[in-house]
């Protein structure tokens, strides 16, 4: 089972998408991941695609919805590491992610997560 | 073996087989000089119709055919089929916003707007096929 780690690094929650998350183990992410932020306190969740091939309107529509439910428990989340092939076929098919912040790499994703919840993320 | 004796059958079947069906499209595309933006079209498109099956398909059953298509510079074809209920309207099945239910309503135009053809063919109570094509350019 290709279930999605998910990391605490101070008040950021990190989770590294796997290739080809089933239905299954994306659903269940979104459970663990407001889980995780109610029981931590965590304000920050970056989300890492750098290794997903292929995100379709469902992975799509999970990453909406996870988004949003993180908003409302009032979490930020940054999203990073779309492959450029993966971003030009969203378009395409018309999936749009409406208010989601991204970034290009997970460093970037940090520091962006950190200025918006207006802490200096430690940088090693 | 010559790429045009090719013919992959993938059963759809489940969560596993989209996977299985979009890794199967993604490789032969990746063997035939498709570059990696195609790659995505090509496997997020059969992921989309592999998906329709499980979710909407009599039992969740059907099957994804892939080969090569030897015409012009060459391209892939795949169709994937199934028994289910089929569809009442393809026009409007292939129009932006039309959803059965829980989905997104951009299942078959999202899918045509990443192939360069398809084709659906429908038959309430008899079953659905979609042929999608790609061509190298």
């Amino acid at each position: 089972m290709a279930r999605v780690p998910i990391i605490r690094v101070g008040d950021i929650l990190l989770a590294t998408i796997q290739e080809d998350l089933h239905d299954s183990d994306a659903l269940a992410l979104q459970e663990s991941l407001t889980t995780e932020l109610e029981r931590t306190g965590a304000n920050g969740v970056l989300l890492d695609f750098t290794t997903v091939q292929t995100v379709d309107s469902f992975l799509g529509r999970m990453l909406n919805d996870v988004v949003a439910a993180i908003q409302l428990l009032g979490a930020t989340t940054v999203v990073v590491g779309i492959q450029p092939a993966v971003a030009m076929t969203l378009v395409e098919l018309g999936l749009e992610l409406k208010g989601i912040r991204t970034a290009l790499d997970a460093e970037r994703g940090m520091r962006l997560l950190g200025s918006a919840l207006g802490t200096s993320v430690r940088e090693g | 073996m010559s790429s045009e004796q090719i013919d992959l059958r993938v059963p759809i079947d489940g969560e596993d087989s989209i996977i299985a069906a979009r890794q199967r499209a993604r490789q032969l595309a990746q063997s035939l000089g498709f570059g990696v933006v195609d790659q995505s079209r090509i496997a997020t498109a059969v992921s989309e119709l592999a998906r329709n099956v499980v979710r909407y398909a009599t039992g969740g059953k059907g099957e994804a055919r892939i080969r090569p298509l030897s015409e012009g510079k060459g391209g892939i074809e795949v169709v994937v089929s199934d028994e289910g209920p089929g569809i009442a309207d393809v026009g409007q099945a292939l129009g932006d916003g039309y959803t059965s239910g829980r989905g997104l309503g951009m299942g078959l135009p999202g899918t045509r707007r990443l192939m360069d053809e398809m084709q659906v063919d429908s038959a309430v109570g008899r079953g659905t096929i979609v042929m999608i094509r790609k061509w190298r350019r």
